[in-house]
């Protein structure tokens, strides 16, 4: 029963990074694809109707961690406590960037909100790839269950990391590159002309980035966090997953190429080159994921490590749980689908 | 370690008061929008679509700062309380996370359509997307409802081996305390809604402009305001009351500074409690009042503090009984109010008299005091409890965040959203210039 909450929990996160990562990403880029005012209007109007639905994943992954794991919820929320108060701060002020924008027609006031969008949508990928790469590599855990982290110390990997070392700064940066392009490649789908073609290019440009840190994140990850290996060991099937990853981003290049050369179905590998990239975020999360099960938050002292076992609710809750999670993901996934049809297509030019 | 535990309430309190400043609105509003969105479609006048176009442009407002200040509250019950959340997490994570999964997916789906959509929908498409939000915005005000009338009333759970767990669903959701906590906290939301729209109904009639609008704003305003402050004193605030009386003596007793247990106890109107000497400084009282509300009988005995242990005496009795007061003042003064309003709008003379209409125009901030310090009275008269006879307040906080470390984010918060409020009021301002009628082109 644990392991279907780690599975829900794990899908859950999977679908707020894929979603709400093509509009942070797109947040990401926002000054180096769009230039004019008209343009920046698009790129908002592109993610408009859907980034708040998009961030509820956050929330409602948080309340189901919240239920199912309340330790470690109480543990990882007060130990990360520094860098999660910075992140509402910084979601605060792009929820706000985004709706208030619009409300007062002064280039002064927008240039503030775009502004902020900008900084706020970057700063919270890098410290989402961060705090990925924390629970990765473990926190200082003691036998109460808690730990408490700064947000730096000596920047390397010991008994007393900080939130932030030289493994968890190639995490944030890796996720900082690969939502921007996620975001590139969501406003290529949904843009024309020149906004199109600065959105192509900003994705093609980041494109080695990707793929270099990728490539480095591996060895790093098993350097800091030898245990990942242990699933992939004792089940190779496992290994389907960074083919996936490094297939998924092979596939991505060549579907923009297409997308720049092949001109008739230009749209067609457009979607594809997303859908590459969302594969990708996927197999990346995925990856982690199956690296770290049965663990939920390692120690860096394994006797300490949290792990579904030790920290989820009695198992009445848990089946009472299931019955209306899985009413409500069924609503939630209709009221997705209902809107993305509405305002499918491309955002119109005015 | 006692600042700690100080700089975490204070963070708490400082955040979720600061945040029911704007849910209480979007909830009175979003049934009242509903109603113009109806009258406009039954009586084909397009007056009452502006009244609720204009309403969504403040209700769009409203909640994105819900939103915005919405989301530190579920972080922080990890961030500041983990304790607590250790131990009651396997039971009120469950309505926390039905909050998520059936309110705010709902309400995230049609509220872009409600406010961008009603050109693409059709007229009753548009109403339906109205009506969603609404659901959405009660059905997320059920589920904290019941969140905090669990940690008033715990009820449904089991002790297991790392805390609580939840024993039986149906017990936590339909907890009697949830139900009439939720009756009487959304009907004064629709208070504060109703309020508000009648002050700038108010405002625009006393200025002379779109007069038309205004008299609408008046009289919607006017009539859910005198029937839901009705309801919150008989027999929500009734009922609610004696839930306290009956769960929480104690708390009764410190709402109303009754030192000693009394038959035929008198009910305080106005006076300031000493509680060092045991008295009230210049009593305006109501002789065996209190124990009839109470018990339904003049000469019931009501338990005053002296029958219990001091360890579990509300800390703050001074504080807890000028909430409740104020609370209850203001709600009878509304009532006051709202009935000779309602009685000139019978008349047909409201429109015309400036006193009644000013009198309307200068209580909008009061309903936001009311409903504020009926909160105030729930949790400080909670106290010293976190979950009521559970776990004290003193054993929840996170106890590996410092005190430093807890003041930095608090210092965060009160520049942060002192900036959020400045912003809110001058972009209100900006739409109540502007008008509910269609832009001239």
């Amino acid at each position: 029963m644990a392991t279907l909450w780690f599975l829900i929990v794990a899908l859950m996160v999977v679908a707020y990074v894929v979603l709400d990562g093509f509009d942070l990403g797109a947040g990401v880029c926002h000054f180096c694809v769009a230039h004019s005012e008209e343009e920046r209007r698009q790129v908002l109007r592109a993610i408009g109707p859907v980034w708040d639905g998009n961030e509820v994943w956050l929330l409602a992954a948080g309340g189901t961690l919240y239920f199912a794991f309340p330790l470690l919820y109480a543990s990882s929320f007060s130990g990360f406590y520094l860098p999660l108060m910075m992140v509402l701060w910084m979601l605060m002020g792009r929820g706000l960037a985004v709706e208030l924008r619009s409300h007062l027609d002064a280039p002064v006031w927008r240039a503030f909100f775009d502004g902020i969008f900008v900084l706020a949508s970057s700063l919270l990928t890098i410290f989402f790839g961060a705090a990925l790469a924390n629970v990765i590599r473990g926190v200082p855990l003691d036998q109460s269950g808690y730990f408490f982290e700064p947000l730096w110390t000596h920047w390397r990997i010991g008994a007393h990391p900080g939130i932030l070392d030289w493994y968890t700064v190639i995490a944030g940066v890796l996720a900082f590159a690969a939502l921007a392009q996620h975001g590139a490649l969501y406003l290529l789908t949904k843009t024309q002309r020149e906004l199109n073609q600065r959105a192509r290019h900003v994705a093609k440009t980041l494109w080695p980035v990707v793929l270099l840190l990728t490539l480095v994140s591996l060895p790093a990850t098993i350097h800091v966090q030898p245990s990942v290996l242990g699933n992939f060991r004792a089940y190779p099937v496992w290994y389907f997953i960074p083919v996936l990853v490094f297939g998924s981003l092979i596939a991505l290049f060549y579907y923009l190429g297409r997308a720049e050369h092949d001109v008739v179905r230009a749209a067609t590998h457009e979607k594809c080159a997303f859908v590459c990239s969302c594969v990708y975020l996927a197999g990346m999360l995925g990856g982690a994921a199956v690296g770290a099960y049965p663990n939920v938050l390692p120690a860096r002292d394994p006797q300490y490590s949290l792990t579904i076992y030790n920290t989820a609710t009695g198992a009445h809750g848990l089946q009472v749980g299931l019955v209306w999670w899985s009413i409500g993901i069924v609503l939630a996934i209709g009221y997705f689908v209902f809107v993305y049809r509405m305002f499918r297509g491309k955002v119109a030019v005015d | 370690m006692e600042s700690a535990l100080l700089i975490h309430r204070l963070h708490f309190a400082f955040t979720v008061t600061f945040h029911y400043l704007f849910p209480q609105l979007t909830m009175g509003l979003a049934p009242l929008i509903v109603a113009l969105k109806t009258l406009a479609l039954t009586r084909k006048d397009d007056r009452y679509n502006q009244a609720a176009r204009f309403w969504a442009k403040i209700f769009g407002i409203n909640f994105v700062l819900g939103v915005v200040t919405g989301i530190p509250m579920e972080f922080q019950f990890g961030t500041n309380w983990s304790h607590f959340s250790q131990y009651a997490g396997g039971v009120i994570g469950q309505t926390l996370a039905m909050e998520g999964m059936f309110a705010f997916f709902l309400e995230s789906a049609f509220l872009g359509l409600f406010l961008y959509g009603e050109k693409r929908l059709s007229q009753w498409g548009h109403w339906g997307a109205a009506v969603m939000v609404f659901l959405g915005a009660w059905l997320s005000g059920y589920f904290i409802i019941a969140t905090d009338a669990w940690m008033q009333h715990p009820v449904g759970y089991a002790l297991g081996a790392h805390g609580l767990q939840l024993q039986s669903f149906w017990a936590l959701v339909l907890n009697p305390w949830a139900l009439w906590q939720y009756a009487h906290n959304m009907s004064g939301a629709v208070i504060t809604g109703a309020l508000v729209m009648a002050a700038v109904g108010a405002f625009y009639l006393l200025s002379n402009q779109h007069l038309e609008h205004g008299r609408i704003f008046v009289k919607t305003g006017v009539i859910a305001g005198l029937i839901c402050s009705c309801l919150q004193l008989f027999p929500t605030g009734d009922a609610q009351g004696r839930m306290v009386a009956r769960h929480q003596p104690v708390t009764l007793a410190a709402m109303e500074a009754l030192y000693t247990t009394q038959q035929g106890a008198a009910l305080q109107v106005i006076g300031q409690p000493d509680v060092e000497n045991r008295t009230i400084d210049n009593p305006i009282s109501v002789p065996k009042m209190l124990s009839f509300l109470t018990y339904k009988h003049w000469n019931a005995e009501v338990k005053g503090l002296n029958a219990f242990p001091p360890q579990d005496w509300p800390q703050n009795i001074p504080l807890l009984y000028y909430s409740y007061h104020i609370m209850v003042g203001l709600g009878t003064i509304f009532i006051a109010v709202l009935v000779i309003s309602a009685f000139l709008l019978w008349r047909g003379a409201l429109y015309r008299t400036k006193p009644v209409l000013w009198v309307l125009l200068l209580l909008f901030p009061l309903p936001y005091v009311a409903n504020t310090a009926g909160w105030m009275t729930a949790e400080i008269g909670r106290q010293p409890w976190l979950i009521y006879g559970l776990l004290r307040t003193s054993e929840g906080y996170s106890r590996n965040v410092s005190a430093g470390n807890g003041m930095f984010t608090l210092l965060g918060f009160l520049g942060m959203y002192t900036l959020l409020a400045i912003l809110f009021l001058f972009l209100i301002r900006r739409e109540i210039e502007q008008g509910p009628e269609p832009e001239q082109f």
